[in-house]
Parts: C-alpha cells; structure tokens; sequence
C-alpha cells in the first residue's frame, strides 16, 4: 500500500536522520572535550605517595584518549557493548548513573509537562470559545508573567513555596504552550470557512472539534515534540535547585566539576530523547492527516 | 507607537540610566563591606540592607544590572552577526550549501538551550577571575544563540534570492556580493534587528539561570543571576521581602523588553 509505504519510508528517514545526528554531536561534543583546558590533567598525579613508574602508569593509561578520532571511535565501540565509561567526579559506571537517575526524570518531567499543556490548553480553548477579553487578558497576563522569570528562580520560589518540583517545571513551560497554540487557535478562527460555520449557526463546540482542530492540530502535535525538549531543559535548574536526583541535577554536577566523560554522554542522550520527541510528532501528524503532511 | 511601548521604552531607558548612573548613586560600590552591619534590613544608609558579607545590597543591584543589560546587547550583536554569516549567506547561495547549514541549525537546535550552556560552560576553566568570567558567560551566549536566528533568516534570504527584484537584478547583470549587499541585506536588515532585539530577554534569563547555577559571573562581581542567586537562603517572603527587589526589578525590565518586542516580532 502506498500509504504505509510512505510511513515506513518517513520512519526510515527520520531514523537515518536521528542516527546521523547523534553520531555528529557525540564526535562534536568528543571533539570539545579533547580540545577543553585540563582534559589531559589527573588530581591523581599530584599524588606524593605515587612514583614515577606508577605516574607513568596512569599516563599511558589515558595515551588512547589524545586522539579525538580514536578516542570517539573507542567510546563508540564501548557503547555498542553498554560500556559508556566512568564518571570522573562520582567515581560510577556511567551506565549505572543513567539507569538511577532517568525514572526521576520522566517522572517530573512527564508530570510538569502533562500539567503545563492542561493548563496552557485549558486557558487557549476557553479564550477561544468563551471569547471574552477577560480570558483573553489573564492567559496573556499569567503567561507573559512566567516568561519574564528565569527557570532557575521558578524552581527556587517552589523550595521556598514547598511545592513540587514538577509544579516549577509545569510553570516554566506553560507560557511557551499557552502562546503559541492561542496564536495558532486564532489563526484557525480567523478562517472564512470557520466564519461561514458560525453563520450557519453551528455550536462553538462542534466548530472547535470538526473545523479548528483539524486545522491547529497538526502544529500543536509538533509544539508537544519541541515542549519535550523543553522540559528536559528545565529539569535541570528544577532538579539541581529543589533536589531531585535526576539526569538535570547529574548534569549540573557533571558541569561543576567538569566531569567532561559524564557530559558527552548525557549530551547524546537528550539529543537522542528530543529529536526522537521531534521525529515521533512529524509521524503521528502524518498518520493522523497523511495528504495534509505530504503537502507541506 | 502606542502607550503600553511607550512605557516600555521609558523603563528600559530609565533602568539603563540608573545602572550607568551608579558610581555617583552608590559611591560605596559594590565591594565594600560594610563588616558592622551584616544581613542588614533597610535603612537610609543601605536602601536594600546588606547582605551577609555587608555588602551593599542597593550598589550591588545597580552595577549588577549595569553587567547584565549592557553586555546581553553585546551578546545579542555577536549571535546575530553568526545568524546572519550562517544563515543569511546560506540562505542567499542556495543549493547544497543552505542544506549544510540547516542540517548544521538543526544539530545545534535539537539540544535543550540550557542543557548546550552549561555543557559548553563545563568544558572551560571553572575557576578564572570575575572580569574572565564576565566575558566567558557571555561570549557564550553569543556565540551559541546563533541558531534560531539563522533558521529565521535562512528562510528570509531564500525567499529574498527567489523574488522578482533579485531575478531582475541578476538578468541586469548584478552578481555575488554587490547583489547582496545592495538588494538582498537591506531587506534583510528588519528581520536582523528582530533577531537582535529577541535574543537580549533570551540571553539575560539565560544568564540569570546560569548565575543561579553557579556558572555565571563569580563573585564578587554582581549580575542578575548571582543577585538571585540570593534567594536561595531565603525561607520565606515575610521575612525578608526586600530581597526580592532584584527578582522584581527582572521582571519589570523583561516585560517592558516583551511589549517592546511584539510589533518586531510581527514584522519578522
């Protein structure tokens, strides 16, 4: 069938691109890190117990990382067997991290992330239908009030205010959410059909749900890719600020004490979560409207 | 110009003003330690009480805001000019060379921003001076918020390169630079100050958070974010509600940049 052929070959395509990405930022973030002031420096030489036969020792054990190519090419074939190295700074298997700390992650992040779009799509639709400038004026209000604060401060007002960590990250992408799918809803009520609808004395309901949404939804699908990129933004101000163990806070710790191993894996997987987040809302627009999405 | 930006403009330039102003409005500076009075409220003699070093809170508010909203345009220029060196010149040549820099866009835009930040800040030396600091912090907003300006402005030089006027041009004989410099970056030039004036709110929340982490500008030179890096100590706002004159002061300033912005924003 040619439908789901072109679906595989979307898929196909999407994958190709996602690997190709990948591998370029991981050689890109290697690269960075090879070329970073004190890579080739170990706190352990320092050590006066040590001689020079065991100083020489830990040297040669580092002579594989000075070049970059062999160095990428020697984590990759580590990766390919679950190897992604240690952690300088914590001193554990980097995989072992990972594991740890990713579930605290998609939990505060999915939930943060599950109540911005509540509330950001609540406000939109109720401005929408309800057509009142009071609506109109507090989603603009409440969501240009939480653009204007940074993140991080977010995260500190929930310590001081004892609510969750995933409240700070549903305030900080809410306003993003709110914005731009109002701006999308009013393009698709600006519409003459929609004009036409109403004219025809169709329901505020029934307009919104056959004739809007098929129009704003495709560009909605895609902002929920781009919220997920979003969001794991976020968490590391909010899991670094209010105490989370997750990948957020063990980026910010790999990046206090430069643990640079740590950082290029971390690096590689949130490109890999985003642009899988990217690559899965491009397919389901597809599915969901196929002739709609070959056009564009 | 309708009154809401007016307002906006008259904050913005008033702020600017104080800040520059502040060697003659705080004369203490922002180091001196006032060491009798730590943790100070306020009084008529520190505006802002101190904080617990004694530092002037008020000096350290003025010349914080004076680093912040005066080097955050400096960053905006130097991503801007990379937008438009990338994303322009891409967008104009066409063909392979527009692919590249979108494929290149597209790496840079696919990690979360603060995630890039701080990933990028980590690699450079931790321990350096203020002054070394300062200019780390926001080299790097510059030289890393290139990104979504050059996708905007790829797009914009590719539809300039496909208009009616270039094809003319070119069918009169005007070719490579002297086409773009004469008929292609005027026209570029509202979406370039677009850009520009979208990335100074970006950057200077990007260094607050930055300044909150711990890897913004070190002490004790003042920014925003290591102003607001005050409140972490903070258990409650009765307590201490002076404190949050620098959150408040932000806030003030990035509406005013957001009513500002929308009619650009429009014409981009």
């Amino acid at each position: 069938m040619p439908r789901r052929k072109t679906l595989l070959w979307k898929l196909a395509r999407h994958l190709g691109t996602i690997a190709a990405l990948v591998l370029l930022g991981g050689l890109l973030s290697a690269t960075l890190v090879r070329l970073a002031p004190g890579f080739d420096a170990d706190e352990r030489e320092l050590d006066p117990s040590l001689n020079a036969e065991s100083v020489r020792a830990l040297h040669q054990s580092r002579a594989g990382e000075h070049n970059i190519l062999s160095f990428y090419v020697g984590y990759l074939r580590g990766a390919v067997h679950g190897d992604l190295g240690t952690s300088h700074a914590l001193g554990q298997p980097v995989q072992s991290l990972l594991r740890e700390r990713w579930p605290v992650t998609v939990r505060v992040a999915g939930l943060g992330l599950l109540l911005a779009w509540l509330l950001a799509s609540a406000l939109a639709f109720t401005a929408c239908l309800w057509r009142r400038p009071a609506y109109e004026i507090l989603g603009t209000t409440v969501s240009g009030a939480f653009l204007c604060i940074p993140a991080a401060v977010l995260a500190l007002l929930s310590v001081i205010l004892n609510a969750p960590g995933y409240l700070a990250i549903a305030f900080i992408v809410f306003p993003k959410i709110y914005r731009y799918s109002r701006s999308l809803l009013a393009k698709a009520y600006a519409l003459p059909h929609i004009l036409a609808a109403r004219a025809r004395g169709l329901g505020e309901v029934r307009i919104l749900a056959w004739h809007v949404l098929p129009v704003a939804g495709p560009q909605m699908i895609a902002l929920a890719g781009v919220t997920v990129s979003i969001a794991l933004g976020a968490s590391i101000p909010v899991e670094s600020l209010c105490g989370l163990p997750g990948i957020g806070q063990l980026a910010w710790q790999a990046a206090l004490s430069r643990d640079l191993p740590l950082l290029v894996n971390l690096t590689v997987l949130v490109t890999l979560v985003t642009l899988l987040a990217n690559s899965g809302a491009d397919v389901m627009t597809y599915m969901l409207n196929p002739h709609d999405a070959q056009g564009a | 110009m309708n009154l809401a930006r007016k307002l906006a403009c008259v904050v913005v330039l008033v702020v600017c003003a104080l800040s520059l102003a502040a060697n003659w409005l705080a004369p203490a500076g922002y180091t001196r330690q006032f060491r009798e009075a730590p943790s100070a409220p306020p009084s008529r003699q520190h505006w802002l009480g101190t904080d617990e070093v004694g530092r002037d809170r008020f000096a350290r508010l003025l010349y914080g805001t004076r680093i912040s909203l005066l080097l955050a345009p400096a960053a905006a220029l130097v991503s801007t000019v990379l937008a438009a060196l990338v994303g322009g010149l891409a967008g104009y040549v066409g063909g392979i060379w527009l692919r590249l820099a979108r494929g290149f866009t597209d790496l840079f835009l696919s990690l979360p921003w603060l995630f890039l930040l701080i990933a990028v800040r980590a690699l450079l030396p931790l321990n350096v001076s203020p002054l070394v600091s300062v200019l780390i912090t926001f080299l790097i907003l510059g030289l890393l918020g290139w990104a979504a300006s050059a996708r905007v402005l790829s797009t914009s030089a590719d539809a300039l390169r496909n208009s009616d006027f270039v094809l003319q041009a070119r069918a009169s004989g005007l070719h490579g630079l002297r086409l773009f410099l004469v008929h292609v970056l005027p026209n570029l030039k509202p979406v370039l100050y677009a850009q520009f004036w979208i990335s100074i709110p970006v950057f200077i929340l990007s260094e607050a958070n930055l300044g909150i982490l711990g890897l913004g500008v070190t002490e004790p030179l003042p920014s925003w974010g290591s102003l607001l890096r005050e409140l972490e100590g903070l258990i409650s706002f009765r307590e201490e509600p002076w404190r949050l004159v620098p959150l408040l002061l932000l806030v003030v300033v990035m509406t005013s940049f957001q009513l500002l912005l929308s009619n650009e924003e429009v014409t981009a």
